[in-house]
């Protein structure tokens, strides 16, 4: 090597946010424009608190984890749904535009309520165990125990975060507000796999067994290719439909 | 739970699905049957005589064949009913589609609006088309179909039928299978690639395959324009009876 190499210089990054404070009766929603520089290995959390530290401490938006855990930081990013803190500034274009994702309830600029929604669905689809007389169950007893093949199969179904992405990448989503989603089809097989919850094919008919379940999913596989957890989205809904169509 | 099970969203869903695969697999035989006019007028005049049961029954009954085209209309009218469900339905339903649709730039979720379109505009296209054979059953041949399809003007409607059939059949392939096939999970992604590919194999297969024909009959059409009407006399006269 004949030259010592040396860094290019770093792009300035144009950040458009789409910004709106629904508390605000006075607040219109508006495209804002930030300039910053782009560091090494920036992710998009990075250039965010970048610019509430630097520009303009009024920005919303929610993390927590900052490793692509606890799912808050779901956002649309140049038109698709991601996780911010995943998502690395060299892999966008000079320009990125971000936007809260829809469908949920607006708390502020980025900043979107998915744990209400979350919990309606929750509610709605009954996605806990339902087993008889789990009150006179010794919790100091072990567990009786299940194979760690069909563990594994909980557990990888168990990774969803509930970020929101595949509800706004979901066009089902976005012409139907009561349709569950991926997410929400994705616990009830998670707990119709589970062995502790008692209900039957029949029991989780009722619960998604309609337009706003799993016959209103189109396919469009938004939730596939857009879940920053890549669970397998497609198999699981397609497998939901062949139980439910067979009950 | 001890309520009464609904079990009509769950037939609704299997009866889509199941009217589509059952019209995708009478497409993609009709386009090899029609197409049969590329190996010549005479084997065109036989696949015409085989749907009239010429070849088991002592005459051709052309009644059988707006017998066939009322079973395909109500297969259609079944599945658009379905379908129809999935349409959006008002003002903002089609704003946020549009704008999700502009947005993600997602090719399945685009494939879908295509699907959306062109079923639209199949609600028109494939009821003329169905009409005119279901009316006039004996009004198919060598000549009688290029005279419809020239002088006729009915390559208009072929060609914009022709494209709205197999982008929808071939995407509506794609989407059954993704939508029911029991994949394994690990290995769900690359089936998906391939199916892709194959989708858009066979559309382009069958675009080529109907425009060859299609542009064949509009030849024959074209050069049999001054005695329009006229039936074609097949050379060697195996079915006995004056063609169509």
């Amino acid at each position: 090597m004949k030259q010592i190499p040396v860094k290019q210089l770093a792009r300035t990054l144009h950040i458009q946010i789409l910004r709106h404070n629904p508390c605000d009766p006075q607040s219109e929603p508006r495209l804002q424009t930030f300039e910053l520089e782009e560091a090494d290995a920036m992710t998009l959390f990075i250039a965010l608190s970048d610019i509430r530290e630097n520009q303009d401490p009024s920005l919303q938006f929610d993390f927590v984890c900052r490793a692509g855990i606890c799912g808050s930081c779901g956002m649309i990013i140049n038109g698709r749904p991601g996780l911010a803190c995943r998502t690395l500034t060299k892999d966008l274009p000079d320009r990125i535009t971000l936007a809260p994702l829809p469908a949920f309830e607006l708390i502020g600029d980025l900043s979107v309520n998915t744990g209400k929604w979350m919990r309606g669905m929750s509610e709605q689809l009954e996605t806990w165990v339902h087993s008889q007389g789990l009150e006179q169950t010794s919790i100091d007893s072990l567990e009786t125990t299940m194979e760690p093949e069909l563990a594994e199969q909980l557990y990888e179904l168990e990774r969803c975060i509930e970020c929101g992405c595949c509800i706004a990448a979901c066009g089902t989503a976005q012409m139907r507000e009561d349709f569950v989603g991926a997410v929400g089809l994705n616990q009830i097989t998670r707990f119709q796999l589970d062995p502790r919850d008692e209900r039957s094919d029949a029991d989780y008919y009722q619960l998604v067994g309609d337009d706003s379940g799993v016959f209103g999913c189109m396919t469009l596989l938004g939730c596939e290719d857009m879940c920053p957890k890549q669970l397998p989205l497609a198999t699981q809904i397609a497998f939901l439909r062949r139980r439910m169509a067979s009950v | 739970m001890a309520k009464q099970l609904n079990l009509w969203p769950a037939r609704m869903d299997v009866l889509q699905s199941l009217t589509g695969l059952l019209l995708v697999m009478f497409i993609w035989g009709h386009m090899f049957f029609e197409s049969s006019i590329l190996l010549g007028k005479d084997a065109m005049l036989w696949v015409t005589r085989m749907f009239e049961g010429a070849h088991v029954l002592d005459k051709p009954y052309p009644i059988l064949v707006s017998g066939a085209v009322a079973a395909v209309f109500l297969l259609i009218a079944v599945h658009a009913i379905l379908a129809l469900r999935k349409f959006p339905s008002s003002y903002s339903q089609y704003h946020n589609l549009h704008r999700h649709i502009g947005a993600m730039r997602h090719a399945d979720t685009t494939l879908w609006y295509v699907q959306v379109i062109t079923g639209f505009a199949m609600f028109f296209l494939a009821s003329t088309h169905l009409f005119v054979v279901f009316v006039q059953p004996d009004n198919i041949g060598p000549y009688a179909s290029s005279d419809r399809i020239w002088s006729g003007r009915f390559w208009i409607l072929y060609v914009l039928l022709l494209i709205s059939v197999h982008l929808h059949a071939g995407v509506g392939m794609y989407r059954l299978a993704m939508k029911w096939w029991p994949f394994k999970a690990q290995t769900a992604p690359l089936a998906r690639q391939r199916l892709k590919l194959a989708m858009w194999c066979v559309i382009g297969f069958f675009l080529v395959l109907g425009s060859a024909s299609l542009l064949t009959y509009m030849k024959i059409g074209y050069d049999h324009a001054d005695r329009a009407g006229e039936r074609y006399k097949p050379v060697s006269s195996s079915t006995g009876q004056a063609g169509h």
